[in-house]
């Protein structure tokens, strides 16, 4: 069966809802990606000085652009698909001959594509505050990839679960953004006290922040290649735990 | 095996048990020939809807087998799918999105280019009086213009069997006549329908064979010409000339007495109406007009429901 059409229709209609709805989508990283380059970066970064050789507002951009692009390719999935299974519009998709794949590929596409947009928007502010450039931009295009695919994948998984609007907030409030603001977004790991540098090996973001930010001013608290390695690794593990939901139906068929 | 032979829909020993205990269907069992327009009929939680669930891959069975026109709905599912049309009892599509990309959507599910798919929506809008509220928000349309968007939805890829869960609830008398109409029409062109109704006047003008479950078991599953024969008594309210203050004896029939100027009479199938008459005009009583109590299904339904109800309660 040619599942390309089918693809293509889910990939679309997840483009048209995040593009039509753009003051809810596309307008909020642009205003609140430009107070933190304005605030944090301009106002309080001239007088931290630089760090690690760069301007702190130069290293800044690229977490502050990544970050937007971890909430938003979550959200863009979790959102989208938990309405669907809300307004029950997902028994559309599970009535026709679509292969989960198909399913899982469409909505995740959804969430990348969101997560590209919206980082070419906070890339373009930041414009107006730094002329950062890219100093590896295939590294950096491929992390942003990566960890939008990632993310689109954690909220398609948590959408899966939830019952409930709250059950979709929770976890990008909770936990998404407390990993994302300590994940070195602000500062280096260098700059931790005792043992939080050690600590904040642990959060993933830390690794994925790192080498984006090495594609863009060539700084990294950490080894790219393990960055790499850890994000692919988890996309593999999430893909085949979101294949084996839809195959068991969980959350969305009785 | 030809095509009229193959049957379209095929259920055996069908299961189902949710996460709750709940037994919702207890090994049920049936056929439905190729061609045909098949009434599914049960009272509320008799397991009609879980049965359209299973089928539409909506509901996991909990055992047995369904298999359409031949294709195993496990082990062939993407292919099975591919000959399955269903409407569903409550409103799923998206509310925020015009009807007809509601329409086009469905038909890129189902892998149908972008050409054809517009040809497509616009005969089966057409075809359901809705090309004139294409461009319209589907939240904005009244009740009857919403189901109507489903079978049109349903029709898109132009299924072999088409499942119809309640088509026209809640959809006034002219519109619903007019989608019989419609669907007598894609019947003819060759579409086995599936439907379920609460209105037994619309599955006994439109089916050719019921099956009845309740309690999730199958209590008939016959040819409704057979089924309606199956009916001993017939009801009818009568309208009379004269003032009555009581009700007429009449050997044989049981007459009740509901105003002076009408009557409720049960007519044994071997005496009929004639002798009705006759006994009547023996008494100087005038039938002015009469009509059936109820429709003859509703009778048979209610007397097939009940027996399987005492029969459970047993």
């Amino acid at each position: 069966m040619n599942y390309s059409i089918a693809l293509n229709t889910i990939l679309v209609k997840e483009v048209r809802r995040f593009m039509r709805i753009w003051p809810q989508t596309l307008l909020p990283p642009a205003i609140t990606t430009a107070l933190y380059f304005l605030i944090f970066g301009k106002l309080i970064g001239d007088r931290i000085g630089p760090v690690n050789g760069a301007t702190y507002m130069d290293y800044i951009v690229p977490g502050v652009i990544l970050m937007s692009v971890i909430n938003h390719s979550y959200s863009n999935v979790v959102s989208s698909f938990y309405s669907t299974k809300f307004q029950h519009h997902i028994e559309e998709l599970l009535v026709a001959p679509v292969a989960n794949w198909v399913i899982l590929a469409g909505y995740i596409g959804g969430g990348i594509v969101r997560g590209i947009v919206v980082g070419i928007v906070v890339a373009t502010i930041s414009m107006l505050f730094s002329a950062i450039t890219l100093q590896h931009p295939a590294i950096a295009a491929a992390m942003l990839v990566l960890t939008a695919t990632l993310f689109s994948l954690a909220g398609f998984i948590n959408a899966v679960f939830a019952d409930s609007f709250d059950d979709i907030s929770i976890i990008p409030n909770f936990i998404l953004t407390p990993l994302s603001y300590l994940g070195g977004v602000f500062y280096s790991v260098s700059m931790l006290p005792g043992y939080w540098p050690m600590i904040s090996l642990g959060n993933p973001i830390l690794y994925m922040v790192n080498a984006f930010r090495y594609g863009f001013i060539g700084i990294t608290d950490i080894d790219i290649s393990l960055a790499f390695g850890m994000v692919s690794g988890f996309i593999v593990l999430l893909t085949v735990f979101s294949l084996f939901l839809l195959h068991r139906g969980t959350g969305i068929k009785t | 095996m030809s095509g009229f032979e193959m049957k379209a829909l095929s259920i055996h020993n069908l299961r189902k048990t949710y996460a709750n205990g709940f037994e919702a269907l207890k090994g049920i069992s049936l056929d439905v020939e190729a061609g045909d327009f098949f009434a599914l009929l049960g009272p509320n939680g008799a397991g009609k809807s879980t049965t359209i669930g299973i089928i539409s891959s909506l509901v996991n069975a909990s055992s047995g087998s369904v298999s359409i026109f031949g294709h195993d709905l496990q082990r062939q599912r993407e292919l099975a799918k591919t000959f399955i049309g269903v409407m569903p009892q409550e409103i799923n599509f998206n509310q925020f999105e015009t009807v007809k990309n509601i329409i086009l959507t469905q038909a890129g599910y189902y892998g149908i280019p972008r050409k054809l798919a517009l040809q497509r929506t616009e005969h089966c809008l057409k075809q359901m009086q809705l090309w004139d509220k294409r461009d319209q928000v589907s939240r904005r349309l009244s009740g009857g213009m919403k189901r109507r968007v489903m079978i049109a939805r349903a029709l898109v890829h132009a299924p072999k069997l088409l499942i119809l869960d309640e088509p026209t609830a809640g959809v006034d008398i002219e519109i619903r006549r007019a989608m019989w109409e419609v669907l007598k029409e894609v019947n003819e062109q060759g579409t086995t329908i599936i439907l379920t109704t609460h209105y037994l006047e619309e599955a006994e003008s439109l089916c050719r064979n019921i099956a009845i479950i309740n309690n999730g078991e199958i209590v008939e599953h016959s040819n409704m010409a057979s089924l309606l024969s199956r009916l001993h008594i017939n009801h009818f309210i009568l309208d009379i000339a004269e003032s009555l203050q009581q009700a007429p004896v009449i050997d044989g029939f049981e007459i009740e007495w509901l105003n002076e100027k009408t009557l409720d009479v049960s007519v044994p199938k071997e005496l009929g109406l004639n002798k009705l008459f006759a006994e009547l005009s023996n008494r100087a009583i005038t039938v002015v007009s009469l009509k059936n109590k109820s429709n003859r299904l509703e009778q048979l339904f209610l007397d097939l429901v009940g027996t399987s109800h005492a029969e459970s309660g047993s």
